[in-house]
Protein backbone atom coordinates (compact mmCIF):
# COMPACT_ATOMS: atom_id res chain seq x y z
CA UNK A 1 0.00 0.00 0.00
CA UNK A 2 2.94 2.42 -0.55
CA UNK A 3 2.04 3.39 -3.71
CA UNK A 4 0.73 7.26 -4.68
CA UNK A 5 -2.43 7.06 -6.86
CA UNK A 6 -3.41 10.16 -8.56
CA UNK A 7 -7.14 9.32 -8.04
CA UNK A 8 -9.27 7.37 -5.82
CA UNK A 9 -12.75 7.05 -6.34
CA UNK A 10 -15.29 6.11 -3.82
CA UNK A 11 -18.26 4.37 -5.30
CA UNK A 12 -18.94 2.90 -8.80
CA UNK A 13 -22.76 4.32 -9.61
CA UNK A 14 -23.19 6.02 -12.53
CA UNK A 15 -20.74 9.34 -11.02
CA UNK A 16 -18.31 6.56 -10.40
CA UNK A 17 -17.84 4.62 -13.18
CA UNK A 18 -18.22 7.60 -15.14
CA UNK A 19 -15.46 9.30 -13.37
CA UNK A 20 -13.30 5.83 -14.02
CA UNK A 21 -13.21 6.03 -17.56
CA UNK A 22 -12.94 9.70 -17.74
CA UNK A 23 -9.71 9.24 -15.23
CA UNK A 24 -8.67 5.72 -17.25
CA UNK A 25 -8.63 7.93 -20.29
CA UNK A 26 -6.09 10.84 -18.99
CA UNK A 27 -3.74 8.00 -18.11
CA UNK A 28 -4.26 8.84 -14.48
CA UNK A 29 -3.20 5.87 -12.24
CA UNK A 30 -6.74 5.09 -10.20
CA UNK A 31 -8.28 3.09 -7.92
CA UNK A 32 -12.33 2.80 -7.37
CA UNK A 33 -13.64 1.19 -4.07
CA UNK A 34 -16.90 0.46 -3.99
CA UNK A 35 -19.50 -1.60 -2.34
CA UNK A 36 -21.27 -2.62 -5.10
CA UNK A 37 -20.80 -1.58 -8.45
CA UNK A 38 -23.85 -0.06 -11.03
CA UNK A 39 -24.70 1.45 -7.65
CA UNK A 40 -28.70 2.87 -6.79
CA UNK A 41 -29.06 2.10 -11.20
CA UNK A 42 -29.83 -1.57 -10.69
CA UNK A 43 -32.49 -0.84 -8.65
CA UNK A 44 -34.31 1.44 -10.36
CA UNK A 45 -37.01 -1.05 -12.80
CA UNK A 46 -37.66 1.10 -16.32
CA UNK A 47 -35.17 3.55 -17.77
CA UNK A 48 -36.99 6.38 -19.84
CA UNK A 49 -34.71 9.17 -19.95
CA UNK A 50 -31.23 8.08 -20.22
CA UNK A 51 -30.35 9.80 -23.34
CA UNK A 52 -29.76 7.00 -26.20
CA UNK A 53 -32.01 4.69 -24.41
CA UNK A 54 -35.56 5.11 -24.95
CA UNK A 55 -36.22 2.03 -23.01
CA UNK A 56 -33.93 0.15 -20.56
CA UNK A 57 -33.67 -1.44 -17.60
CA UNK A 58 -31.91 -0.86 -14.48
CA UNK A 59 -29.99 -4.20 -14.28
CA UNK A 60 -29.18 -3.64 -18.02
CA UNK A 61 -28.11 -0.12 -17.83
CA UNK A 62 -25.63 -1.14 -14.78
CA UNK A 63 -24.43 -4.21 -17.03
CA UNK A 64 -23.77 -1.31 -19.85
CA UNK A 65 -21.63 0.97 -17.21
CA UNK A 66 -19.86 -2.08 -15.80
CA UNK A 67 -19.06 -3.30 -19.50
CA UNK A 68 -17.75 0.45 -20.01
CA UNK A 69 -15.26 -0.07 -16.88
CA UNK A 70 -13.93 -3.17 -17.88
CA UNK A 71 -12.79 -1.80 -21.41
CA UNK A 72 -10.20 -0.05 -19.28
CA UNK A 73 -7.53 -1.92 -16.56
CA UNK A 74 -8.94 0.34 -14.06
CA UNK A 75 -7.98 -1.41 -9.84
CA UNK A 76 -11.62 -2.11 -8.88
CA UNK A 77 -12.06 -2.86 -4.84
CA UNK A 78 -15.62 -4.41 -4.86
CA UNK A 79 -16.61 -5.00 -1.49
CA UNK A 80 -14.35 -3.01 0.23
CA UNK A 81 -16.51 0.21 2.03
CA UNK A 82 -14.70 3.34 3.24
CA UNK A 83 -14.59 3.98 6.85
CA UNK A 84 -12.31 7.12 6.37
CA UNK A 85 -11.13 10.26 4.58
CA UNK A 86 -7.73 11.96 5.93
CA UNK A 87 -6.13 15.03 4.00
CA UNK A 88 -2.52 14.82 5.77
CA UNK A 89 0.07 17.18 4.08
CA UNK A 90 -1.00 17.60 0.33
CA UNK A 91 -2.04 13.77 0.27
CA UNK A 92 -5.26 12.25 0.64
CA UNK A 93 -5.37 9.00 2.37
CA UNK A 94 -8.42 6.49 2.53
CA UNK A 95 -8.77 4.13 4.98
CA UNK A 96 -10.86 0.81 4.04
CA UNK A 97 -11.69 -2.33 6.02
CA UNK A 98 -8.54 -3.74 4.03
CA UNK A 99 -6.54 -1.17 4.39
CA UNK A 100 -5.61 2.35 3.35
CA UNK A 101 -5.05 3.77 0.16
CA UNK A 102 -2.81 7.33 -0.71
CA UNK A 103 -3.54 9.67 -3.18
CA UNK A 104 -3.17 13.07 -4.99
CA UNK A 105 -6.73 13.48 -5.21
CA UNK A 106 -10.12 12.07 -4.37
CA UNK A 107 -13.97 11.75 -5.62
CA UNK A 108 -16.68 10.70 -3.35
CA UNK A 109 -19.47 9.76 -5.62
CA UNK A 110 -20.63 7.34 -3.06
CA UNK A 111 -24.27 8.04 -3.56
CA UNK A 112 -27.64 6.75 -1.44
CA UNK A 113 -29.24 4.39 0.05
CA UNK A 114 -33.37 4.06 1.52
CA UNK A 115 -34.32 5.48 4.77
CA UNK A 116 -35.51 3.56 6.95
CA UNK A 117 -38.91 3.87 8.47
CA UNK A 118 -38.12 3.69 12.18
CA UNK A 119 -40.96 2.07 13.44
CA UNK A 120 -41.30 -1.10 15.95
CA UNK A 121 -41.27 -4.40 13.79
CA UNK A 122 -39.60 -2.94 10.69
CA UNK A 123 -35.58 -4.59 11.85
CA UNK A 124 -37.38 -7.62 12.69
CA UNK A 125 -39.68 -7.91 9.73
CA UNK A 126 -36.92 -7.57 7.40
CA UNK A 127 -36.61 -10.04 4.23
CA UNK A 128 -39.93 -11.98 6.38
CA UNK A 129 -42.44 -9.18 3.98
CA UNK A 130 -41.31 -6.04 4.51
CA UNK A 131 -38.41 -4.79 1.43
CA UNK A 132 -37.06 -2.00 0.22
CA UNK A 133 -36.85 -3.03 -3.35
CA UNK A 134 -39.89 -3.82 -5.44
CA UNK A 135 -37.71 -4.18 -8.41
CA UNK A 136 -35.94 -7.47 -6.52
CA UNK A 137 -38.33 -8.76 -4.25
CA UNK A 138 -41.66 -7.70 -6.37
CA UNK A 139 -42.49 -10.80 -7.75
CA UNK A 140 -42.63 -13.52 -4.27
CA UNK A 141 -45.91 -11.05 -3.25
CA UNK A 142 -47.59 -12.44 -6.72
CA UNK A 143 -51.82 -12.71 -5.60
CA UNK A 144 -51.08 -10.87 -2.19
CA UNK A 145 -51.62 -7.65 -0.09
CA UNK A 146 -49.45 -5.16 -0.13
CA UNK A 147 -48.33 -1.53 1.35
CA UNK A 148 -45.84 0.75 -0.18
CA UNK A 149 -45.18 3.54 2.03
CA UNK A 150 -44.05 6.76 0.49
CA UNK A 151 -45.29 9.31 -2.33
CA UNK A 152 -42.57 10.04 -4.44
CA UNK A 153 -41.67 8.75 -7.82
CA UNK A 154 -39.28 5.60 -5.91
CA UNK A 155 -43.33 4.93 -4.36
CA UNK A 156 -45.08 5.68 -7.34
CA UNK A 157 -42.70 3.45 -9.22
CA UNK A 158 -42.81 0.67 -7.07
CA UNK A 159 -46.91 0.55 -6.52
CA UNK A 160 -47.07 0.20 -10.35
CA UNK A 161 -44.79 -2.24 -10.59
CA UNK A 162 -46.53 -4.27 -7.72
CA UNK A 163 -50.00 -3.92 -9.37
CA UNK A 164 -49.09 -6.05 -11.84
CA UNK A 165 -48.38 -8.53 -9.50
CA UNK A 166 -49.98 -7.94 -6.12
CA UNK A 167 -53.82 -8.78 -5.29
CA UNK A 168 -53.90 -5.37 -3.71
CA UNK A 169 -51.38 -2.15 -3.23
CA UNK A 170 -52.16 -0.15 -0.69
CA UNK A 171 -49.83 3.16 -0.99
CA UNK A 172 -49.52 4.67 2.60
CA UNK A 173 -48.28 8.60 2.13
CA UNK A 174 -47.45 11.06 4.46
CA UNK A 175 -48.01 14.25 2.58
CA UNK A 176 -51.20 15.45 1.75
CA UNK A 177 -51.02 14.42 -1.85
CA UNK A 178 -49.09 12.05 -3.96
CA UNK A 179 -45.29 14.57 -4.89
CA UNK A 180 -44.38 11.79 -7.86
CA UNK A 181 -45.07 12.15 -11.65
CA UNK A 182 -48.24 13.36 -12.13
CA UNK A 183 -48.28 10.11 -15.32
CA UNK A 184 -47.48 7.78 -12.40
CA UNK A 185 -50.23 9.49 -10.17
CA UNK A 186 -53.34 9.72 -12.70
CA UNK A 187 -52.51 5.80 -13.82
CA UNK A 188 -52.22 4.32 -9.92
CA UNK A 189 -55.27 6.98 -9.08
CA UNK A 190 -57.41 4.76 -11.92
CA UNK A 191 -55.93 1.01 -10.64
CA UNK A 192 -59.12 -0.48 -9.07
CA UNK A 193 -56.54 -2.61 -7.18
CA UNK A 194 -54.47 0.27 -5.69
CA UNK A 195 -55.91 2.72 -2.92
CA UNK A 196 -54.08 5.60 -1.70
CA UNK A 197 -54.04 6.75 1.51
CA UNK A 198 -52.61 10.54 1.75
CA UNK A 199 -51.50 12.15 5.34
CA UNK A 200 -51.29 8.35 6.72
CA UNK A 201 -48.28 7.13 8.69
CA UNK A 202 -47.11 3.78 9.72
CA UNK A 203 -46.44 3.23 13.40
CA UNK A 204 -45.74 -0.82 13.36
CA UNK A 205 -45.51 -3.14 11.38
CA UNK A 206 -47.03 -6.82 12.94
CA UNK A 207 -46.83 -10.50 12.11
CA UNK A 208 -45.86 -13.37 13.35
CA UNK A 209 -43.09 -15.42 11.21
CA UNK A 210 -43.91 -12.75 8.37
CA UNK A 211 -45.70 -9.62 7.96
CA UNK A 212 -49.38 -9.74 8.62
CA UNK A 213 -50.33 -6.30 8.97
CA UNK A 214 -49.00 -2.53 9.49
CA UNK A 215 -50.56 0.11 11.99
CA UNK A 216 -51.43 2.85 10.36
CA UNK A 217 -52.69 6.34 11.71
CA UNK A 218 -54.33 9.04 9.91
CA UNK A 219 -55.33 12.27 10.88
CA UNK A 220 -55.77 11.36 14.54
CA UNK A 221 -57.19 8.17 13.61
CA UNK A 222 -55.66 4.57 14.22
CA UNK A 223 -56.49 1.60 12.14
CA UNK A 224 -54.76 -1.85 11.00
CA UNK A 225 -54.57 -3.02 7.54
CA UNK A 226 -53.69 -6.49 7.05
CA UNK A 227 -51.11 -7.35 4.47
CA UNK A 228 -48.60 -9.86 3.42
CA UNK A 229 -46.03 -7.36 2.04
CA UNK A 230 -44.50 -3.69 2.94
CA UNK A 231 -42.44 -1.74 0.74
CA UNK A 232 -40.50 1.09 1.92
CA UNK A 233 -40.12 3.87 -0.68
CA UNK A 234 -39.85 7.13 1.92
CA UNK A 235 -36.64 8.31 0.48
CA UNK A 236 -32.55 8.40 0.56
CA UNK A 237 -30.19 9.31 2.81
CA UNK A 238 -26.49 10.02 1.08
CA UNK A 239 -23.72 7.63 2.78
CA UNK A 240 -21.50 9.75 4.11
CA UNK A 241 -21.22 7.43 7.22
CA UNK A 242 -17.70 7.37 6.70
CA UNK A 243 -15.21 9.35 9.26
CA UNK A 244 -13.93 13.06 7.49
CA UNK A 245 -13.70 16.91 7.45
CA UNK A 246 -15.51 16.90 4.40
CA UNK A 247 -18.60 19.69 4.69
CA UNK A 248 -22.03 18.07 4.21
CA UNK A 249 -25.38 20.24 4.20
CA UNK A 250 -28.04 20.06 6.74
CA UNK A 251 -29.55 16.54 4.70
CA UNK A 252 -25.83 14.78 5.16
CA UNK A 253 -25.17 16.28 1.27
CA UNK A 254 -21.57 16.55 0.64
CA UNK A 255 -21.05 20.45 -0.79
CA UNK A 256 -19.40 21.08 -3.91
CA UNK A 257 -19.12 24.17 -6.44
CA UNK A 258 -18.84 24.03 -9.74
CA UNK A 259 -16.10 22.60 -10.34
CA UNK A 260 -17.34 19.65 -7.74
CA UNK A 261 -14.44 21.25 -5.49
CA UNK A 262 -15.27 20.04 -1.29
CA UNK A 263 -13.91 22.20 1.21
CA UNK A 264 -10.91 19.95 1.03
CA UNK A 265 -8.39 21.26 -1.91
CA UNK A 266 -7.58 17.66 -3.83
CA UNK A 267 -11.23 16.25 -2.45
CA UNK A 268 -13.99 15.80 -4.90
CA UNK A 269 -17.73 14.77 -5.21
CA UNK A 270 -20.09 13.70 -7.58
CA UNK A 271 -23.47 12.82 -7.59
CA UNK A 272 -26.48 11.65 -5.52
CA UNK A 273 -24.37 12.27 -2.77
CA UNK A 274 -23.66 16.04 -3.13
CA UNK A 275 -26.03 18.69 -3.11
CA UNK A 276 -26.09 18.62 -6.58
CA UNK A 277 -30.21 19.75 -7.16
CA UNK A 278 -31.76 16.82 -8.85
CA UNK A 279 -30.92 13.13 -8.54
CA UNK A 280 -31.06 11.56 -12.23
CA UNK A 281 -28.77 8.44 -13.36
CA UNK A 282 -27.71 11.27 -16.21
CA UNK A 283 -26.82 14.28 -13.98
CA UNK A 284 -24.89 11.80 -11.67
CA UNK A 285 -22.72 10.59 -14.60
CA UNK A 286 -22.01 14.22 -16.07
CA UNK A 287 -21.43 14.66 -12.57
CA UNK A 288 -18.70 12.07 -12.38
CA UNK A 289 -17.20 13.46 -15.67
CA UNK A 290 -16.70 16.95 -14.52
CA UNK A 291 -15.19 15.41 -11.04
CA UNK A 292 -12.71 13.51 -13.03
CA UNK A 293 -11.50 16.48 -15.16
CA UNK A 294 -11.49 18.66 -12.21
CA UNK A 295 -9.22 16.17 -10.33
CA UNK A 296 -6.93 16.14 -13.64
CA UNK A 297 -6.81 19.71 -13.75
CA UNK A 298 -5.60 19.72 -9.74
CA UNK A 299 -2.35 17.41 -10.41
CA UNK A 300 -1.53 19.45 -13.47
CA UNK A 301 -1.50 22.76 -11.70
CA UNK A 302 0.59 21.25 -8.66
CA UNK A 303 3.76 21.71 -8.11
CA UNK A 304 5.65 18.73 -6.52
CA UNK A 305 3.88 15.67 -5.16
CA UNK A 306 7.09 15.04 -2.33
CA UNK B 1 -20.48 -32.14 -8.50
CA UNK B 2 -22.61 -30.91 -6.14
CA UNK B 3 -26.28 -30.38 -7.18
CA UNK B 4 -27.16 -26.20 -6.97
CA UNK B 5 -30.42 -24.57 -7.76
CA UNK B 6 -30.88 -20.80 -7.58
CA UNK B 7 -34.51 -18.97 -6.86
CA UNK B 8 -34.37 -16.17 -8.21
CA UNK B 9 -36.28 -13.39 -10.23
CA UNK B 10 -35.65 -11.56 -13.64
CA UNK B 11 -34.97 -8.35 -12.68
CA UNK B 12 -33.01 -9.06 -9.26
CA UNK B 13 -29.13 -7.32 -9.26
CA UNK B 14 -27.60 -10.27 -7.09
CA UNK B 15 -29.46 -12.88 -8.39
CA UNK B 16 -28.22 -12.14 -11.60
CA UNK B 17 -24.59 -11.58 -9.64
CA UNK B 18 -24.84 -15.06 -7.81
CA UNK B 19 -25.39 -16.71 -11.52
CA UNK B 20 -22.74 -15.12 -13.32
CA UNK B 21 -20.35 -16.07 -10.50
CA UNK B 22 -21.56 -19.55 -10.14
CA UNK B 23 -21.08 -19.47 -14.51
CA UNK B 24 -17.55 -17.83 -14.03
CA UNK B 25 -16.60 -20.75 -11.90
CA UNK B 26 -18.01 -23.16 -14.00
CA UNK B 27 -20.71 -24.23 -11.90
CA UNK B 28 -24.27 -25.92 -13.44
CA UNK B 29 -27.11 -24.96 -11.51
CA UNK B 30 -30.87 -25.18 -11.98
CA UNK B 31 -32.77 -22.07 -12.11
CA UNK B 32 -35.90 -21.46 -10.38
CA UNK B 33 -37.83 -17.85 -11.65
CA UNK B 34 -40.09 -16.97 -8.69
CA UNK B 35 -41.71 -14.64 -10.69
CA UNK B 36 -43.43 -17.14 -13.06
CA UNK B 37 -43.55 -20.25 -10.60
CA UNK B 38 -45.24 -19.92 -7.71
CA UNK B 39 -44.45 -23.17 -6.29
CA UNK B 40 -40.48 -22.12 -7.03
CA UNK B 41 -41.67 -19.50 -4.82
CA UNK B 42 -43.52 -21.03 -2.25
CA UNK B 43 -40.23 -23.83 -2.06
CA UNK B 44 -37.64 -20.35 -1.46
CA UNK B 45 -39.88 -19.20 0.87
CA UNK B 46 -40.03 -22.78 3.05
CA UNK B 47 -36.37 -22.95 2.48
CA UNK B 48 -34.90 -19.58 3.72
CA UNK B 49 -37.86 -18.85 6.36
CA UNK B 50 -37.68 -15.58 4.53
CA UNK B 51 -38.92 -13.97 1.57
CA UNK B 52 -36.36 -12.40 -0.46
CA UNK B 53 -33.92 -13.86 -3.39
CA UNK B 54 -31.92 -15.01 -4.40
CA UNK B 55 -31.93 -17.90 -2.67
CA UNK B 56 -29.47 -20.72 -3.00
CA UNK B 57 -29.64 -24.29 -2.02
CA UNK B 58 -26.36 -26.54 -2.38
CA UNK B 59 -27.37 -29.95 -1.78
CA UNK B 60 -29.72 -28.41 1.54
CA UNK B 61 -27.14 -25.73 2.64
CA UNK B 62 -29.66 -22.54 2.31
CA UNK B 63 -27.73 -19.39 1.24
CA UNK B 64 -29.46 -16.11 0.66
CA UNK B 65 -28.54 -13.11 -1.26
CA UNK B 66 -25.27 -12.96 -2.95
CA UNK B 67 -22.71 -14.30 0.05
CA UNK B 68 -19.79 -15.06 -2.20
CA UNK B 69 -17.54 -16.51 0.53
CA UNK B 70 -20.70 -18.74 1.87
CA UNK B 71 -20.99 -19.96 -1.67
CA UNK B 72 -17.38 -20.84 -2.15
CA UNK B 73 -17.13 -22.81 0.92
CA UNK B 74 -20.70 -24.96 0.59
CA UNK B 75 -19.24 -25.59 -2.95
CA UNK B 76 -16.17 -27.07 -1.51
CA UNK B 77 -14.04 -24.34 -4.37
Amino acid sequence: MDKLYDLIIVGAGPAGITASVYAARKRMALKVLTEDIGGQTVWSGDIENYTGYQFISGVDLAGKFEEHIKQYSIEVGEEEPVVAIKKKGTKIHTFTDKGEYVSKTLIVASGKRSKELNVPGEKEFRQRGLAYCATCDGPLFSDKDVAVIGGGNSALESAIQLSRIAKTVHIINIAPKLTGDAIMVEKLEKDPKVSIMNESRVTAVKGDKFVSGIDIESSGESQVLRVQGVFVEIGLSPNTKFESEIELNDLGEIKVNNRNETNIPGVFASGDVTDVPEKQIIIAAGEGAKAALSAFNYISRAVEWS
Amino acid sequence: MKNVKVYSTPTCPYCIKVKRFLEESGVEYEEKDVASDKDAADEAVKKSGQMGVPVIDIEGEIIVGFDKDAITSALGL
